[in-house]
């Protein structure tokens, strides 16, 4: 398999700064994973979609938590503290929990598409079955909550070689999907202009307490590290934090009060931070300084011909 | 490379849950329950009494804590057997002293292995809730109905024997097939302690009423799994019950539940930490010490229309 050469080796030291709006350091952005997992899926021929036979009630619950309990009790954090959600959606959640859905589109919150179910992944599938997946995440999201879905994380992070191109085919404007920098940067394919958008695996709740083992407060404190390290750089460069969570984990009852600590000490920061949805983050990006990137990243060669 | 059709197809999406076990339902939007002196939080403490015989079963998954090396471990079965003669007697020790009411999830297995312990855990005031035969016993999708039915009832058979009769059900490794709910609900059982998703207890369609089993606060996950300390451990469960208590003063009685893992807590360099929870957890003002059977009995009676 071909490196797919999505962009081009472009070093932090020396780029072109990034100005948000009202001239903040840094864009700051909280990703809740809204998912839906399913009990009975189809197994894919590439991956199982649980450790145990179908059903394995134990993994399933331990999801369906998020959406019975976690996803209320993070709402309402993320209401308290003004921080708007951009949300990861299995869009199948549209259909099966629909009030949460609407909760949350009337309080501003963003879509993007984290595919159909969580159980369902795009390897195997050909170019046209994966573009039909895409089509189906806008038309059901346009249609339950009104919003254009502009973002895209890939089911379980499964992609295919060709999902960053579909993206920009289908008129998506960001992609969480490549974890290479902490700033959006153009990404090397044909279709309308697309932003790779930092988002994390490094902080994600999911790393921290299921692969670390983090306590609560170890997780809320590794935040704030990430936060002062790169509002701090954001004087220099332009930079972006993303918190990506799942309620089915930060959403316990052990864990919500540590994280909105976290929530809180954003809150605290606002003069310095722009406080935004990976959507705007994007479309501010993509106007100002898209342009700039791609004729700075020219120079740097390395990539295209490797 | 094309994906089978099937996969872009989903028979189940629909408003609710994709499956007819249980109703899709909203925590903080359920009738407010009232424990006994008006106590906050029912805490439900757990010990499991787990036999894990040294040749594992071959179907459906292996439990948590089951033998990893191959035949015959006796790292794995000599250790998990310390919890069963050394261990359980330290927890009973610091159960006892801090006066809290347990559920003992017990394999039928030890009543003929360890009659000593089913004495013990008798003597101790322990409620005894099912676990399956041993820790092979397991209920997975695919294994034979006929087989599981089977199960269920050398389980219960053996405790009927034993003059007990168990209204709670844990499955070994927790795990169930599509028919476990209404086989337990046949068999008798009223509640079981298999499903995670909720923070309150619920009722299935065709079954027992699910307690809340929380598997992210156990000393076996955090302690052995993750790796965690001690202290962040017992810190975790002081910040569940804060957060829980406030939330009662809005929605109603909360339930923490404390799973005990004789073989993990138990340890001569963990005890401490135990005993140390404990009396935090018994010195407040707004705990309840109870059994999962009195929580399910109060739960019930709290939510009758």
């Amino acid at each position: 398999m071909k490196d797919p050469k999505l962009y081009g080796h472009w070093p932090y030291r020396g780029r072109p700064k990034v100005t948000w709006p009202g001239g903040k350091k840094m864009a700051f952005w909280v990703a809740p994973n809204i998912e839906f997992y399913e009990l009975n899926p189809p197994k894919n021929p590439h991956r199982s979609p649980w450790p145990r036979p179908n059903p394995d009630i134990v993994n399933y619950a331990y999801r369906d938590h998020g959406n019975r309990v976690g996803n209320w009790r993070l709402i309402e954090a993320m209401e308290k503290y003004n921080i708007p959600g951009t949300v990861s959606l299995s869009v199948a959640m549209c259909d099966h929990f629909p009030d949460m859905i609407e909760q949350v589109n009337a309080l501003g919150w963003e879509f993007f598409s984290h595919g159909a179910y969580n159980t369902r992944y795009i390897y195997g599938m050909d170019k046209e079955q994966e573009r039909e997946t895409l089509q189906h995440a806008i038309d059901t999201v346009k249609a339950a909550t009104g919003q254009q879905v502009r973002g895209y994380l890939a089911p379980a992070l499964t992609h295919s070689v060709h999902t960053i191109e579909l993206l920009a085919e289908l008129g998506f404007t960001y992609s969480c999907d490549l974890f290479q920098d902490d700033q959006p940067q153009p990404l090397n394919v044909p279709g309308s202009p697309l932003v790779s958008m930092p988002y994390s695996l490094e902080v994600n709740d999911h790393y921290a307490y299921n692969v670390f083992g983090q306590s609560p407060q170890q997780y809320t404190d590794v935040l704030k590290r990430q936060f002062d390290t790169l509002l701090e750089e954001g004087g220099t460069s332009g930079t972006v934090m993303c918190i990506p969570i799942h309620a089915y984990l930060v959403g316990r009852s052990h864990r919500m009060g540590p994280f909105e600590e976290i929530l809180r000490y954003a809150e605290q920061h606002k003069d310095d931070i722009w406080i935004a949805r990976a959507g705007d983050i994007a479309e501010h990006y993509l106007e100002h300084h898209y342009d700039e990137a791609k004729a700075h990243i020219a120079n740097f060669g390395g990539s295209d011909d490797a | 490379m094309t994906l089978d059709p099937e996969f872009l197809k989903y028979p189940m999406r629909r408003k609710g849950m994709d499956h007819d076990l249980y109703p899709a339902a909203n925590l903080f939007e359920q009738p407010k329950v009232t424990w006994a002196g008006g106590k906050k939080i029912a805490l439900w403490v757990t010990v499991a009494a787990e036999f894990f015989p040294l040749t594992p079963n071959e179907g459906g998954f292996r439990a948590a804590g089951h033998m990893a090396t191959p035949f015959p471990d006796y790292r794995t079965f000599t250790t998990r057997d310390y919890g069963n003669r050394v261990a359980i007697y330290r927890l009973m020790d610091a159960l006892a002293k801090a006066g809290v009411n347990v559920t003992a999830f017990t394999n039928s297995a030890l009543i003929e292995r360890t009659p000593a312990l089913i004495d013990d855990i008798q003597a101790a005031g322990w409620e005894i809730a099912a676990l399956g035969e041993d820790m092979n016993a397991v209920h997975y999708g695919g294994l034979d109905t006929a087989l599981e039915q089977q199960q269920i009832e050398t389980c219960l058979s053996a405790w009927a024997d034993r003059g007990v009769t168990p209204k709670g059900w844990m499955s070994p490794g927790r795990g169930q097939s599509d028919v476990t709910l209404s086989l337990l609900k046949q068999a008798g059982v009223e509640w079981t302690a298999d499903w995670g998703n909720d923070d309150m207890p619920f009722l299935m369609n065709d079954g027992p009423i699910a307690m809340p089993y929380t598997d992210e606060m156990e000393d076996r996950k955090c302690l052995t799994a993750l790796g965690q300390d001690e202290n962040i451990w017992s810190q975790q469960i002081i910040g569940a019950a804060d957060l829980l208590s406030k939330e009662a003063d809005t929605y109603g009685g909360r339930i923490l539940h404390l799973a005990l893992t004789p073989y993990v807590i138990g340890q001569p360099f963990r005890i401490k930490f135990l005993r140390d929870l404990l009396k935090q957890l018994m010195t407040r003002d707004d705990i309840w010490s109870a059994t999962g059977s009195q929580i399910c009995t109060a739960w019930q009676n709290n939510t009758k229309a």
